[in-house]
């Protein structure tokens, strides 16, 4: 392979070997202006696992409520008690959003100032009473940490209470960006930090629970923040090994406006390729439709990405942060994006399970 | 009037030493692996300009009529003639547009308009001649190959003389709408009275003699094959080998609203066969100097991913467009949007003429 920029050629050396990459090389790729140079390195990546396979689920998001004590500089979900938006879910409004053809539902919400730990534990088992076939994918490491801020239940125990509730794996959110001087500049001390999210992380695995990893990035972090952010993830995974899936979230910019305009589809593509490259012990890295909308999503499928989410037939959190797709597209959407790629739609479950490889 | 040129190879332009094979083209419109094509084709397009300086220019697209006796299947704008949605503006009203577009800075107005039987040749040329004369700084982009075939049926006149008659009114560009995809199969199924492809390039052969420039476009992701868009690629290389007045390759997808076609087509053509088409050209059409990445068709994102798979300019800012619109589809820009697009994606923004003279940069 010939690179636009000779930095990158014993980076391929490496990936070709599958050597693990180094905090250098990973800023190396950050830094390049060969996008598809990066690209194609991740690329090979992707498809020495996954050949053309390109994943999505049939799920749905519920978010219990958006009422949250925290006040993140980035997000435009969330309402104190009382305000005008503010709205809780009841356990039989939850139940009834899962649908016949739901496989996986994905629950997450704001850190509630009165919910007891007990709400979560009949909502998990009230859904999974009622749809025992659906996997609940539910609470992030933020939420878990915050029930021991709250309600001071350790985070074994609240994940052993809601394993045998029905919870089958957890989602990777919360983690935010994995910087101290960011947690304070976009005021999310008041959420579990970086150690505390990967030990929670870590106990769910050693319980079995499967878990995803997010990153947010696109606001006011440096390439730098971005690399230490995936290499500490990476490290988890090799002390714990439960981590599925990682989804880089671009930052929505609407209301928030940390910076003002959503970073360029360039970047997003090289976020999803240097992920690719960086974690070599994630099995799958995401290409999040609703972030990125459909069209880069359908190019980073040749970026390294092998996952699009899924039909989401209510996505809340993301969309009152702005983003501009629509909620919910429907499976054939995701077929479009997947083929027009060129690649082969494979429906999945939760665990990553294959359903149906479509035609 | 310029006298006629002899039509000697343009072979300077290229910039490969060993031209694409149709074999190999056909490779990389299928099954070249998607990011080593772009790759290629931003290092044939840094080879031709090597600054990251990407192009825009400031342009409206207004129509005149949308009366039209075609009746093309792709197209979700035309009325017949007698239809109570047809209109057609008086020369004072096409000229009150070009006042508003130029107003804002635009230097190309871009008119096309459906083949109206009722317009006289002097309509045509009053528009020319006017513009040039009271917008100095506007360039007239006017009427499509198809336009010029009508005013030739009207008039009773070869087409070679209405090109004349436009050069003499101070025309000197003309726009490469039309084009649809240049193989006798599809034309003949979308656009049957529009004539084969020949219809298309005798008007472009016969305009780049005489001096004209125009750009080729490419209207693909309907019923078209690969080897019909392989014959597209031939027959705009070879005419672009004689005279070189084609400025630009201006691919776009097929917008089906709204459309007779909409029903027949199976196979939705998105960003992926967008960035390869366009790579695929900038490659194949060797002796093509510019190769336009279309925000307003693609969307903005594909746009800016495009710049990284060999295109070199923006295309314009389309105050007013009216045929994607009737489909259904509206995408809108602002110089200040298209500046920022160009930078956010590592380029450096200039500000072009209709004929790719650079004006200012940013």
């Amino acid at each position: 392979m010939r690179f636009a920029n000779s930095r990158l050629e014993p980076i391929w050396d490496k990936v070709r070997a599958s050597e693990r990459l180094s905090r250098e090389d990973g800023l190396a790729l950050f830094e390049s202006d060969d996008l598809l140079g990066v690209g194609r390195m991740a690329d090979h990546a992707k498809s020495r696992r996954e050949g053309d396979r390109v994943y999505f689920v049939i799920n749905r998001h519920i978010t219990p409520t958006n009422v949250c004590v925290l006040s993140c500089a980035f997000c435009g979900f969330a309402r104190k008690p009382g305000e005008a938006g503010a709205y809780e879910h009841t356990i039989e409004d939850m139940v009834a959003m899962v649908k016949d053809e739901t496989r996986e539902v994905h629950i997450v919400g704001g850190h509630h100032p009165d919910w007891p730990f007990e709400y979560y534990e009949r909502m998990i088992q009230a859904i999974r009473a009622a749809r025992p076939d659906v996997q609940i994918k539910a609470l992030t490491a933020a939420e878990v940490d915050y029930f021991w801020r709250r309600w001071k239940i350790e985070p074994k125990e609240a994940l052993s209470r809601l394993k045998a509730a029905g919870l089958q794996s957890m989602p990777g959110g919360g983690a935010e960006i994995f910087s101290p001087r960011l947690a304070k500049l976009l005021k999310y001390t008041g959420k579990a930090d970086p150690e505390r999210w990967c030990e929670i992380h870590g106990i769910a695995h050693a319980l079995g629970i499967k878990t995803n990893a997010t990153m947010l990035y696109g606001h006011v972090e440096t390439l730098a923040e971005r690399v230490d952010h995936l290499l500490r993830l990476r490290e988890q995974q090799d002390a714990s090994g439960g981590f599925v899936t990682f989804i880089p979230l671009a930052y929505q910019v609407a209301a928030t406006k940390l910076v003002p305009r959503q970073t360029p589809p360039a970047d997003s593509l090289k976020t999803i390729a240097v992920s690719r490259l960086l974690l070599d012990n994630f099995p799958h890295v995401e290409a999040y439709w609703v972030t990125l909308g459909e069209e880069t999503t359908s190019v980073a499928l040749h970026f390294g990405a092998d996952d699009v989410n899924g039909t989401l037939e209510d996505e809340r959190i993301q969309h009152l942060s702005g983003a501009q797709t629509p909620a919910g597209v429907a499976r054939e959407q995701l077929f479009r994006m997947i083929r027009d790629a060129g690649k082969i739609p494979v429906e999945r479950d939760a665990l990553y399970n294959v359903v149906k490889i479509w035609p | 009037m310029p006298c006629e040129a002899a039509p000697t190879p343009n072979t300077k332009d290229r910039f490969t030493a060993k031209r694409l094979t149709r074999d190999e083209g056909r490779h990389l419109l299928t099954d070249a692996p998607l990011l080593e094509l772009g790759a290629r084709a931003s290092e044939a397009r840094f080879a031709r300009w090597p600054e990251k300086v990407v192009t825009f220019v400031i342009d409206s697209n207004p129509n005149y009529t949308n009366v039209c006796i075609t009746d093309c299947q792709f197209c979700a704008f035309y009325r017949k003639p007698g239809d109570r949605e047809a209109w057609t503006l008086t020369v004072d009203e096409v000229l009150a547009k070009v006042d508003s577009a130029a107003s804002k800075g635009a230097t190309t107005v871009l008119l096309q308009g459906g083949h109206n039987p009722a317009l006289p040749l002097d309509y045509y040329l009053t528009l020319v001649r006017e513009t040039r004369k009271r917008f100095p700084q506007v360039t007239p982009h006017f009427f499509t190959a198809s336009e010029i075939h009508t005013m030739a049926q009207v008039a009773s006149l070869p087409f070679t003389d209405i090109l004349d008659r436009l050069w003499d009114a101070g025309q000197r560009t003309i726009p490469g709408g039309g084009a649809e995809v240049l193989s006798t199969r599809v034309r003949s199924r979308i656009a049957p009275k529009k004539g084969g492809p020949e219809a298309w390039l005798e008007v472009h052969r016969e305009a780049h003699r005489r001096g004209f420039k125009s750009t080729a476009t490419m209207m693909y992701g309907h019923v078209e094959t690969v080897d019909d868009l392989l014959d597209h690629f031939d027959a705009i290389r070879e005419l672009q080998d004689m005279f070189g007045g084609f400025t630009a390759f201006v691919p776009w997808s097929f917008k089906p609203g709204n459309t007779l076609l909409e029903k027949w087509i199976k196979q939705y053509k998105g960003p992926n066969m967008y960035l390869r088409v366009l790579a695929a050209a900038r490659l194949y059409l060797d002796n093509f100097p510019h190769v336009q990445a279309s925000w307003f068709s693609e969307g903005k994102p594909t746009g800016q991913i495009a710049l990284y798979f060999g295109a070199d300019d923006w295309g314009g800012t389309l105050f007013e467009e009216n045929v994607h619109r009737a489909a259904e589809y509206v995408n809108t820009i602002s110089v200040d949007e298209i500046v920022t697009l160009i930078r956010e994606a590592g380029f450096t923004p200039a500000q072009r003429t209709t004929e790719y003279e650079i004006v200012r940069r940013y």
